[in-house]
């Protein structure tokens, strides 16, 4: 990986290819490259503009009309290319189609409907650490971080109990489908047809149990508020983000209070840290880590020129650990003012889940705490490869109770 | 520029100054104020960086929009009628001398 100034455009070409798997495998040094080349680079592998300063992604992702999403938000022009599925009428929506979209999802997943499912969420929460408990030596991933949002998310959502295993493999394409065409998307994609006909199945309204997130989707188009084709898609959505994201950002947490026992020790002194534990791990970690964006005009962004019909590349990641913005970006400490982080996204298109996301690691972090007094690393913790995601596959754990 | 004065359930209080075109949630972060959690980061969509406006205020501030009306019915401290969410006042130099009392908790 090498920079070097570009003639004339003053924006640096990197040769880095952010979906390689040894860039996949450990991301760290490439974005410190990418930060540090300048606020926009150009990557020549996938011929996109990229961002990995914490200023140039925030800006980005706050000027919708300037860098769109509906021209897709990975590496594919929509605008060129067929997409891979029907586009998402939130995710790769503009104003005003998206405005009119996002308010339902955001209606449907508020903070009021939080409250009315807290309990459901904690008591789950409580179950798992019971089962963890008598396993003792568990796989955190498989047992916990899949685990618990399994036994909660679905059920929240009113699926029926049959082919939820289709779940966690549909959103892995979906995340590996942003990224440009390389194996990951390709093996993804020419094995997707099995999970996309179970999703689709299961956003009909027929298929949705009375008082679930999808439920109330759709009581959306009796209000009005959406068509009674477009509820389906809106459904699907919560079912492509809903799950995955969140196993990532609490296998992200426990990974973290695991490497870290000062950490863990203060969020054992005192769980009322368990949310911001968890909200901190979404910054180190970022579980998403790259969304593109598709520019609607010539832009000038700090300094560098960005033609019309550009795709650009935003790194979540890389600028949740920017030293500009960040006082030691390095450190995982639960305790800091993590507030404007760009792990969930920011402006419109901002994580519509993140308060289920927030719910689900807080509760689950506060009974660990409470009742497990160690978790040690027992095995080399395996990586899961995604175009876009980061997490692991496996993390053997054993842990002792409080 | 403009001074805010946030007083914490206790009754202790902090003057703030400001800094031109932010919010009064951006001037409690960027001070470390407890009691303001903002974790969305200022995007009216979290609803914990609720504050109770002093009355006297109240009238001066810009109207609500409906989507923060929806997210004040989800605070995690009781809603009243003098609620607001901190995010989406962004402070002008006629709310110099601001008063806002925090709630007793933001989750």
């Amino acid at each position: 990986m090498t920079a070097s100034g570009a003639a004339g455009s003053g924006v640096p070409h990197l040769d880095v290819d952010p979906f390689d798997m040894r860039f996949l495998a450990d991301p760290y040094p490439a974005h410190e490259l990418l930060r540090e080349a300048g606020p926009v680079v150009y990557l020549d592998k996938w011929n996109v503009y990229g961002v990995a300063r914490y200023a140039e992604v925030h800006a980005v992702l706050n000027d919708p009309a300037t860098f769109c999403s509906s021209r897709g938000v990975g590496l594919s022009d929509f605008k060129k290319e067929t997409p891979w599925r029907p586009p998402s009428l939130i995710l790769e929506a503009d104003p005003p189609a998206h405005t009119r979209t996002r308010a339902v999802l955001s209606k449907v997943l508020s903070p009021t409907v939080m409250k009315q499912v807290r309990d459901r969420f904690a008591e789950a929460a409580e179950a798992r650490v019971d089962a963890l408990l008598q396993m003792r030596n568990f796989d955190a991933i498989a047992d916990l971080a899949e685990a618990y949002p399994l036994s909660i998310f679905p059920d929240a959502l009113g699926l029926k109990p049959e082919g939820r295993e289709h779940l966690i493999p549909y959103a892995s394409v979906v995340f590996n489908a942003f990224g440009p065409p390389n194996r990951l998307r390709q093996e993804a994609i020419e094995r997707s047809a099995p999970h996309q006909a179970y999703v689709a199945e299961q956003c009909q309204r027929e298929n949705l149990a009375p008082g679930g997130f999808g439920a109330c989707i759709h009581a959306q188009v009796d209000e009005g508020a959406i068509t009674a084709n477009e509820a389906p898609l809106l459904v699907r959505s919560l079912l492509s983000a809903g799950l995955d994201t969140t196993v990532n950002g609490i296998g992200a947490a426990v990974y973290c209070l695991a490497r870290f026992p000062d950490q863990w020790s203060r969020l054992r002194d005192d769980p009322s840290l368990a949310r911001g534990a968890f909200e901190e791990a979404v910054r180190f970690e970022s579980p998403v880590q790259t969304f593109f964006r598709t520019t609607t005009r010539e832009v000038e962004l700090s300094g560098a020129k960005i033609g019309e019909g550009e795709k650009v590349l935003m790194f979540l990641a890389a600028a949740n650990r920017d030293p500009r913005r960040w006082d030691r970006p390095d450190s995982y400490d639960i305790t800091r003012r993590t507030s404007g982080h760009v792990g969930f996204g920011s402006g419109i298109h901002m994580c519509v889940g993140q308060l289920v996301a927030r719910l689900e690691g807080e509760v689950m972090l506060t009974a660990l705490a409470r009742r497990i007094a160690k978790i040690e690393i027992t095995g080399e913790p395996k990586r899961r490869f995604n175009n876009t995601l980061r997490g692991l596959d496996s993390l053997p754990v054993t842990i002792t109770p409080a | 520029m403009p001074a805010i004065t946030f007083i914490h359930p206790d009754g202790k209080s902090d003057r703030v100054e400001t800094a031109g075109g932010e919010s009064v949630m951006q001037a409690a972060t960027r001070h470390g104020l407890d009691g303001i959690l903002a974790e969305c980061g200022g995007n009216a969509m979290c609803a914990t960086c609720h504050v109770y406006v002093d009355e006297s205020w109240l009238a001066r501030l810009p109207a609500m929009a409906g989507d923060e009306d929806a997210l004040l019915d989800g605070t995690a401290a009781e809603r009243r009628p003098t609620s607001r969410l901190s995010c989406q006042i962004t402070i002008t130099p006629d709310l110099d001398g601001l008063v806002v009392k925090l709630p007793e908790r933001q989750v």
